[in-house]
């Protein structure tokens, strides 16, 4: 595979089966899907804190259904787009979008491989993510809208047109996408999985890898074992939807067209869907968290100039995260009328997951301890994720403990810890990795000013947006509501979702610098040395032109660790990984 | 197209181009620079500085909402197990607060003290494990007291025994409003299912008065269609009429096999409930609460009194709580005289989901006791 193809244009942008097109493909199907899952969520940010407004931009998008004859959001589009917002953010721009770009990318950069383990399995997981792309948007423009019954889709409302309009066809188009999204899912976590095990280059054992091999290699297990449950449960909802099976369904009544129907479904469960949604659901957010956590590893060591604190530790943290991600799931539903000691026995694991993850926050800032850090963008949204982590991680204490979920369930204070924990973290570690290895995708720099300004905005608006949430819940509004002034209680509530929805928006715009700057260092910015960041790993070894099997020549072979910077008695602040241990040097 | 249109347009895309044009800007002033694009000392400072001075704008603003926002939170709660929750709440939020406190400075505060600088070099440590287990050991310890602590609250709230001297009602959810039922002078709900439902028996509940008014209008059903049969020429219409008996039919083999399946003490258990679409409740009563939903998941959600409860089609699931304050003494502990307390739905369950509430009236046992035999006399199942 080490020469050159000729290639056409098709063969070498739309059906490539090069891991860094790949890769490019992954980052901007997933940029794009950002951006229109955060025009989403702005539009219903104007809502809430402007309720029942005219709202001229959602009509000039999407179209005079979604809005009421005076011009404001229906409730049903606003239902629509909270649950198209999250289902987007969640699976596609922080699933397919981050693990999709950096999987691709570094796995065979940073092993030392030519290509993944199948360059066509890549293509079609790259393919299917695309039209399953396609199919979550083309389902805003059909009759009855998208589905609306909250990403988790649970039934009996995602399982009835009768419920609500958006479990029509657009409901059905979301279980279609999701499926083809699972099959993306799969094809690539194998294809991680056994490029990580089989192709790794000479001397680069497991243990010599960088942590966001071991971050990546760990969410493709955890995608490839629970992706498959949400497929069956998105199968039997299938068939309760046309089949007249009674997987989730039982003793339902409701009124067609005024008159009151029992329906015929007898015996289902719709407990039953939520177990088997959270057993996907649970591990998902670490399939989305981990290789962020992975990616900042990475680049906080390296802008550090120091090793990463307990290497170790930090490999044991994720193997502890990913197996206790498994048995946890039942937090989510301590008040569907479970037995409370299965709740207890979810309390417990669950807050034993606080343990691995506070030894990843004491790790991350003994690694800047004494550290000669170097603030590139990229160090600086690793640095956000840390501080985000620690905040969102810490009100989990309280949502995992089932006495004082009870009251906080499903309002604005679960809407502040996960947005905090797991949407900034995952989105700061995203932008850190673009803003980290765009070098090594473009051969060019990113503008660094520009990247100051973006950090700083989207910071602040990011903390702006979500801390004041907490508030929210602790006043017990509850998420989901399209409007709450038929609540005097909740009447006071308005000045701070007017804080929330100035930040949300503004933050939004500010991505146009990051968009802007993206597009225009591809093509005009500054050209990228050999390894920009002065880093130790194997891809800053790999020639800026991008070459079909990566190394023209040989591929380099590891004698060491990823990260030996500043180790005494060297010259330089770093060792790349390819050069020999001198005379009586120790490993690390 | 009139000109304030045009005008409109013509300020936005000035607005985009200026925008554009600072952002180039900054960027072409970038290019001028020495190092293109690559961090200096002097960047180094000031991202430094800023995420020192960020520090402490986060616990700034942190207190700030607290000192502005704090006193729209939920106030004391009005329930038993309310304190009991309040109180790990507060051992839990303080413990959080402190550890978020110290961790984002130290954050911060690292960042800045050890910003990049060209003639320094990095400690170089890789670990350090007497260190490492204390630092595991310590959140071990910590949430282990959290566990069992959570553990203990969520034992007494959830405990099944607490049901035993409650008084039981159900209140039952439905797209989007809620209906309150009221277990009688037994204490015993009957039996409820939506098979059962009629305009008057919004329930579904099954005495034995409700069956033979369902199957009496079951039959009356059949024996029309049946009368329509003989007349009727039309052969599609004809069979779909035949068809219309036969499941008929089957429903009432249905209704007779669920009715039979009931025992009779159930069955007289519902003949006393009380169907109400008011929320009434004696202070200091124990309350065993039941809930039910007809359509799709709702969540019976009661902030004031720290409960909440998923109301699941096919299944009844439960809420045991007490409630400590009335009305009355609330509204004065809040000094707002239009304050009540409300149950609200905590889960989506279609477009006005958002306006699905039901305002809870807690009264002294003596006013209970008289709205309550008011309501006897005409929403009681066997006076209907």
């Amino acid at each position: 595979m080490g020469h050159h193809h000729k290639e056409n244009f098709f063969s070498k942008y739309i059906f490539s089966t090069d891991h860094k097109m790949i890769s490019k493909q992954f980052l901007i199907t997933g940029m794009f899907m950002g951006v229109v899952a955060m025009v989403l969520s702005a539009l219903f940010r104007m809502q809430l804190a402007n309720p029942g407004s005219k709202n001229p931009i959602l009509e000039f998008l999407l179209g005079s259904n979604y809005v009421t004859e005076a011009g404001a959001m229906t409730p049903d589009a606003y239902l629509a787009l909270v649950t198209i917002h999250g289902t987007i953010m969640v699976f596609f721009v922080l699933t397919g979008g981050l693990s999709g770009t950096f999987a691709n990318l570094l796995i065979p950069l940073q092993l030392g491989a030519r290509d993944m383990a199948s360059g066509f399995l890549n293509m079609l997981s790259y393919w299917f993510f695309f039209l399953s792309s396609a199919i979550m948007i083309a389902s805003f423009f059909v009759t009855g809208g998208p589905a609306s019954s909250g990403w988790t889709i649970y039934p009996p409302l995602s399982a009835m047109e009768l419920a609500i309009d958006g479990s029509g066809l657009g409901m059905d188009l979301w279980l279609i996408s999701m499926t083809l999204f699972i099959v993306s899912s799969l094809l690539g976590g194998l294809n991680y999985i056994v490029t990580i095990l089989n192709l790794r280059t000479k001397g680069m054992s497991m243990t010599r890898m960088p942590l966001t091999m071991w971050a990546i290699f760990v969410t493709a297990i955890l995608g490839v074992l629970s992706f498959p449950v949400l497929l069956s449960a998105a199968l039997l909802l299938v068939f309760d939807r046309t089949m007249g099976t009674s997987f989730y369904l039982s003793d339902i009544m409701l009124a067609e067209n005024g008159i009151m129907q029992v329906l015929a479904h007898d015996g289902g469960s719709p407990v039953l869907f939520q177990h088997l949604f959270w057993f996907l659901g649970h591990p998902e957010v670490y399939i989305v968290l981990l290789p962020a956590l992975g990616i900042t590893s990475e680049i906080i060591a390296t802008n550090s100039r120091k090793p990463i604190f307990g290497y170790r530790a930090m490999v044991g943290s994720i193997f502890a995260i990913g197996f206790l991600s498994f048995i946890v799931w039942g937090h989510h539903m301590f008040i569907t009328g479970m037995n409370p000691f299965l709740g207890s026995v979810f309390v417990f694991t669950t807050l034993l997951i606080a343990i691995p993850s506070a030894i990843k926050v004491f790790n991350y800032i003994a690694t800047l301890w004494r550290g000669n850090l170097q603030f590139t963008p990229a160090m600086l949204f690793s640095i956000a994720l840390v501080s985000t982590f620690i905040t969102g991680g810490l009100t989990g204490l309280i949502l995992g403990d089932s006495a004082l979920d009870i009251n906080v369930h499903d309002t604005y204070f679960v809407v502040a810890h996960f947005h905090i924990v797991m949407g900034l973290s995952a989105i700061f570690g995203m932008l850190a990795g673009v803003y980290h290895w765009f070098p090594r995708m473009y051969g060019r720099l990113m503008n660094l000013k520009l990247g100051y300004v973006h950090f700083w905005g989207t910071f602040i608006c990011a903390y702006g947006t979500f801390f004041p949430m907490h508030f929210l819940g602790m006043a017990g509004l509850p998420r989901r509501y399209y409007d709450n002034s038929a609540y005097p209680m909740f009447e006071e509530l308005i000045s701070i979702n007017e804080v929330v929805s100035f930040f949300a928006i503004a933050g939004a715009l500010i991505q146009v610098i990051f968009f802007f700057n993206f597009f225009y260092s591809m093509y005009r910015g500054t050209k990228s040395p050999q390894n920009p960041w002065r880093s130790n790993t194997l891809e800053w070894t790999a020639p800026v032109e991008h070459i079909h099997g990566n190394w023209p020549g040989e591929i380099p072979t590891v004698h060491r660790w990823a990260y030996d910077y500043s180790k005494p008695g060297k010259k330089e602040d770093f060792v790349p990984q390819n050069v020999p241990l001198s005379k009586g040097e120790e490993e690390h | 197209m009139d000109l304030n249109f045009i005008l409109k347009i013509a300020i936005g895309l000035l607005v985009i181009i200026t925008f554009f044009q600072v952002i180039r800007l900054i960027e072409l002033s970038s290019r001028l620079a020495e190092n293109k694009d690559q961090v200096t000392d002097k960047s180094n400072f000031y991202n430094g500085l800023l995420l020192l001075l960020s520090g402490f704008g986060l616990l700034a603003f942190f207190f700030w909402q607290r000192a502005e926002w704090g006193h729209l939170t939920l106030q004391a709660p009005a329930s038993e197990h309310g304190v009991l929750i309040d109180q790990l709440w507060h051992t839990t939020m303080g413990l959080i607060i402190v550890v978020f406190l110290v961790l984002q400075p130290v954050l911060f505060g690292f960042s800045y003290f050890y910003r990049g600088r060209k003639n320094r070099k990095a400690y170089f440590i890789s670990h350090n494990n007497k260190l490492e287990i204390f630092w595991t050991a310590i959140p071990t310890v910590v949430l282990s007291g959290l566990i069992v602590y959570g553990l203990i609250v969520w034992g007494n709230v959830t405990d099944v025994n607490n049901a035993k001297d409650g008084m039981y009602m159900e209140v039952y959810a439905k797209q989007f409003g809620w209906t309150v039922r009221y277990a009688g002078e037994d204490n015993k709900l009957g039996d409820g299912h939506v098979r059962f439902y009629a305009p008057t028996n919004p329930l579904g509940v099954v005495t034995e008065n409700m069956y033979k008014l369902q199957s009496a209008e079951l039959d009356s059903k059949i024996s029309i269609d049946k009368e329509k049969l003989l007349v009727e020429k039309n052969i599609a219409k004809k069979k779909s009429i035949s068809e219309r008996i036969e499941r008929n039919i089957a429903k009432q083999k249905m209704y007779k096999a669920y009715y039979n399946s009931i025992s009779e003490e159930e069955r007289l258990a519902g003949e006393d409930d009380i169907v109400v679409s008011e929320l009434y409740l004696p202070v200091n009563q124990k309350v065993a609460m039941k809930f039910r939903s007809q359509d799709v998941i709702h969540s019976a959600y009661m902030p004031h009194f720290r409960a909440q409860m998923n109301c699941v089609p096919g299944l009844s699931t439960q809420f045991v709580f007490t409630p400590t304050m009335t009305t009355k003494e609330y509204q004065e502990y809040l000094g707002n005289p239009d304050f009540d307390y409300v149950l609200l739905c905590n889960k989506i369950c279609g477009n006005a989901h958002y306006n699905m509430k039901m305002k809870i009236v807690v009264v002294t046992q003596e006013e209970y006791d008289i709205w309550i035999k008011e309501q006897a006399e005409t929403r009681m199942i066997k006076n209907i």
